[in-house]
C-alpha cells in the first residue's frame, strides 16, 4: 500500500532533484548529495532502505527471502506476497539480475539437501516468471545445508535456514 | 606438496630349514557376530640390520602393533611383560617364553637401511602350535615409504589370522573443516587411513564436498562451488592438477563417483529444479541420462562389477534406496524400514550396501543386503552420515557432526558388526571421507 502512495510523490520530487543534482542518477548512488536530497525529496536517502529503487529497499522493505516447511519446496501464502513484491521490484528496476539461492537445514544428508535447496530456488524462480519477470534475468543455485544463517540445532534456527534468498546483481549502483 | 611415488617389491623368502611346517589351525579369528575376545599378540621391536636402521626398526613395529590393535580384534602384550627378546631374526623362537606371557601370535621383523633404501622382513608365529604361520616376507622400497611397509606387514598378519584381506595400506580423502557452522571453511585433504601423512589438496576459498577416489587410487572426483555453482572436478593426486567436468549453464552437478573401470563418472545433475542421475565418459565428456523423474535422484554408487547402480530417490514420498542397471532402466526399491535412507555405498565385496538412515530425529549408519534384507544399524547420534568402505568391506568410516552452535564434524570408523567405534585423528574437523582401494 505504501509503495503505491509514494511512487507518484517520488516521481515528482525526482523531477525536481534532477535539475539541481544530476549526479544522483549516475553510478554513484550512495547519497553524495544526501543532505540536499533529503531536503528536496521528503527524506528518502538514495541507496538506503527508504529508496524504492535500491537493493537495500528490496532486501529490507520488500524482503529478499522466503521460508519453507521441513522437506517442502512449496511457497506459503506469506512467501507468495513477498515474491509478488520482489517481482514487481525487478520489473520496475530492469537493470538488475538475480541469483536465487536455495538452502536447507542440517537435518538431512548432504546430497539430498543440495537437491532440496535447488527445488526451493526453482520454485521461487518459476513463481517470478509467472509474474512476468523474464527467466533470463534469474539464475538459481543451491547451497544445500552448507550455509546456515542460524546455528542452533532446533526448530527456531532450522526454520530460518530453510530459505530461498534472492540476491541482486548488476544495476547502476553495482 | 608432491606425493611420493613408492616402489615396493615383494620377494618371498623361504622358511629357515628345520622349522616345522606352518599350520593354519588354532591361530584364527573368525569375524562373526558373536562377542570376540581380542587375540593377544606381541610385536617386539624389529631387528636393525644396519647402523641407521635403529629408529625405523622400532617405529615399524609400533605401526604394525597399532594397525592390529585398531581393528579391535587384537590385544598387545607390552614389551614390559616379555621374558625373552628376539635378538636374531633367523634364530629359533623360544616358544615357551611367549606361551608363558600368553602371546598367541608373535610378529618378528628385521630392518635394513642404506641411504634412502629400506628393506623390511617379517615372520609370523603361531606360538601355541610352535610353528610359523605362512612364509616370511621381505619388502623393499625407500625410507619415506616406511609406514606403507609397516601397513603391508600388518595386512599380511591380519589376513593370515582372520582369513580376510587387509585394509591398512590404504588412504582416505576427505573434507577438512574449520570454523563455526555459519562460516565453515572446507578444503580437500588426503591422509593414510590411520591419520598419518595429511596433505591438503585444495585451499578453503570455495566450498568443496564429497571427494571420491578413483578405483586406481590416483584421482579424486569432487564437487566445488569455485565457479559460484556446484560443479564436478577431477583432481590428479600426484600433480594436484584438477579440471572441471563441464555441464551446461543453468545446471548444477554434484555427487560424482567413478565406475569400477575408472572410465565413467556417475553423478547428479539439477536442471529446472529437478535432480536426476547421469553418467559421463570421463575422456569424451559424453553424458547419458539414466533417470528422468520429477523426484530427486542422487547419491549414486556403482556395484563392484560395474553392472548396477544403487542410489537414493524420494519418488515414493521420502528418501529411499533403489537399484537399477548401470545403463539406466527400471529401478527396484530395496529399503523398506521406518525412516529415510540416503547416501548408499556399495561394498567392495559386492554383498552389502552401507547407508545413512534418519528416523525419529536420530541419524544412523547402517548396512543391508542388496535385496534390502538383514538391515543392521551400526551407529546412532545427532548426525552421522556419509559412510565409505574399507577395501576389505569389513570396516566403515563416516562423519559425525555434533549438535548446536559449537558443533563440529569428526571422522569415525566402525566394524560392520557395529563394534569398535573409534574416532579417526585429523588435524581439523573432518567430513565426507572416501577410502581408497588397497595400495599395490
Amino acid at each position: 500500500m505504501n509503495r503505491i502512495l509514494t511512487v507518484p510523490l517520488l516521481i515528482a520530487t525526482l523531477g525536481l532533484a534532477a535539475c539541481t543534482d544530476p549526479a544522483r542518477f549516475g553510478a554513484d548512488g550512495t547519497g553524495a548529495g544526501a543532505g540536499s536530497a533529503n531536503a528536496l525529496n521528503g527524506g528518502i536517502v538514495p541507496g538506503s532502505a527508504s529508496d524504492p529503487t535500491s537493493p537495500a529497499y528490496f532486501q529490507q522493505t520488500i524482503g529478499d527471502r522466503v521460508l519453507f516447511a521441513v522437506d517442502q519446496s512449496n511457497l506459503t501464502p506469506e512467501g507468495q506476497i513477498t515474491l509478488d513484491g520482489q517481482a514487481q521490484w525487478l520489473l520496475s528496476n530492469p537493470d538488475y539480475q538475480a541469483v536465487i539461492e536455495g538452502h536447507a537445514d542440517e537435518q538431512g544428508t548432504r546430497e539430498y539437501n543440495v537437491a532440496l535447496g535447488a527445488r526451493r530456488a526453482n520454485a521461487v524462480r518459476e513463481y517470478m516468471v509467472s509474474k512476468g519477470v523474464p527467466g533470463s534475468r534469474m539464475r538459481v543455485v543451491s547451497y544445500g545445508k552448507e550455509r546456515p544463517i542460524e546455528i542452533c540445532s532446533d526448530e527456531s534456527c532450522y526454520a530460518k535456514n530453510r530459505r530461498a534468498v534472492t540476491v541482486l546483481a548488476g544495476g547502476l549502483t553495482s | 606438496m608432491s606425493i611420493r611415488i613408492l616402489t615396493l617389491c615383494l620377494a618371498m623368502i623361504v622358511a629357515v630349514a628345520g622349522q616345522v611346517q606352518a599350520q593354519q589351525g588354532p591361530l584364527r579369528i573368525e569375524i562373526t557376530e558373536g562377542v570376540i575376545e581380542p587375540l593377544p599378540f606381541a610385536v617386539p621391536s624389529f631387528q636393525p640390520e644396519s647402523a641407521e636402521a635403529g629408529q625405523l626398526a622400532n617405529d615399524l613395529a609400533r605401526v604394525v602393533a597399532q594397525d592390529l590393535i585398531g581393528t579391535g580384534l587384537f590385544r598387545e602384550i607390552p614389551a614390559s611383560a616379555f621374558i625373552s627378546t628376539v635378538s636374531d631374526f633367523n634364530a629359533e623362537v623360544q616358544y615357551a617364553d611367549w606361551k608363558a606371557i600368553n602371546a598367541q601370535a608373535l610378529v618378528t621383523g628385521a630392518v635394513n637401511v642404506s641411504g634412502s633404501n629400506l628393506t623390511v622382513k617379517f615372520r609370523l608365529y603361531d606360538v601355541f602350535s610352535g610353528a610359523e604361520l605362512g612364509d616370511g616376507l621381505q619388502f623393499s622400497g625407500t625410507t619415506d615409504g616406511w609406514r606403507r611397509m609397516a601397513h603391508k606387514v600388518a595386512d599380511a598378519v591380519y589376513s593370515r589370522i582372520t582369513g580376510e584381506s587387509g585394509y591398512f595400506d590404504s588412504r582416505v580423502v576427505y573434507v577438512s573443516e574449520t570454523g563455526p557452522k555459519d562460516a565453515r571453511k572446507k578444503r580437500l585433504a588426503i591422509m593414510d587411513y590411520d591419520g598419518a601423512n595429511v596433505q591438503f589438496l585444495t585451499d578453503s576459498s570455495a566450498i568443496v564436498l564429497a571427494p571420491r577416489f578413483s578405483p586406481s587410487g590416483d584421482r579424486v572426483l569432487y564437487t566445488s562451488y569455485e565457479s559460484g555453482f556446484p560443479r564436478i572436478y577431477v583432481l590428479d593426486i600426484g600433480s594436484v592438477q584438477r579440471r572441471v567436468l563441464e555441464s551446461a549453464d543453468g545446471t548444477m552437478s554434484f555427487a560424482p563417483r567413478f565406475s569400477p573401470s575408472g572410465q565413467t563418472v556417475v553423478f547428479s545433475l539439477t536442471q529446472g529444479g529437478n535432480t536426476d542421475i547421469y553418467t559421463m565418459d570421463i575422456n569424451s565428456g559424453q553424458s547419458v541420462r539414466l533417470t528422468n523423474t520429477p523426484s530427486i535422484e542422487t547419491a549414486p554408487s556403482f556395484s563392484p562389477d560395474g553392472s548396477k547402480i544403487v542410489f537414493e530417490s524420494d519418488r515414493s514420498g521420502t528418501q529411499q534406496l533403489y537399484v537399477m542397471p548401470a545403463t539406466g532402466g527400471e529401478a527396484t526399491r530395496i529399503s523398506f524400514g521406518q525412516g529415510r535412507y540416503g547416501t548408499p555405498v556399495w561394498s567392495p565385496r559386492g554383498d552389502l550396501v552401507a547407508f545413512t538412515k534418519q528416523n525419529a530425529g536420530r541419524f544412523h549408519i547402517g548396512v543391508m543386503r542388496l535385496d534390502g534384507s538383514e538391515e543392521r544399524l551400526l551407529t546412532a547420534s545427532f548426525l552421522d552420515e556419509g559412510p565409505t568402505w574399507a577395501p576389505n568391506g569389513r570396516v566403515i568410516m563416516f562423519a559425525r557432526e555434533t549438535q548446536g552452535a559449537g558443533g563440529s564434524s569428526t571422522l569415525y570408523s566402525v566394524d560392520i558388526s557395529g563394534r569398535n567405534l573409534r574416532p579417526v585423528p585429523t588435524p581439523e574437523g573432518g567430513s565426507d571421507p572416501s577410502w581408497s582401494p588397497l595400495q599395490k
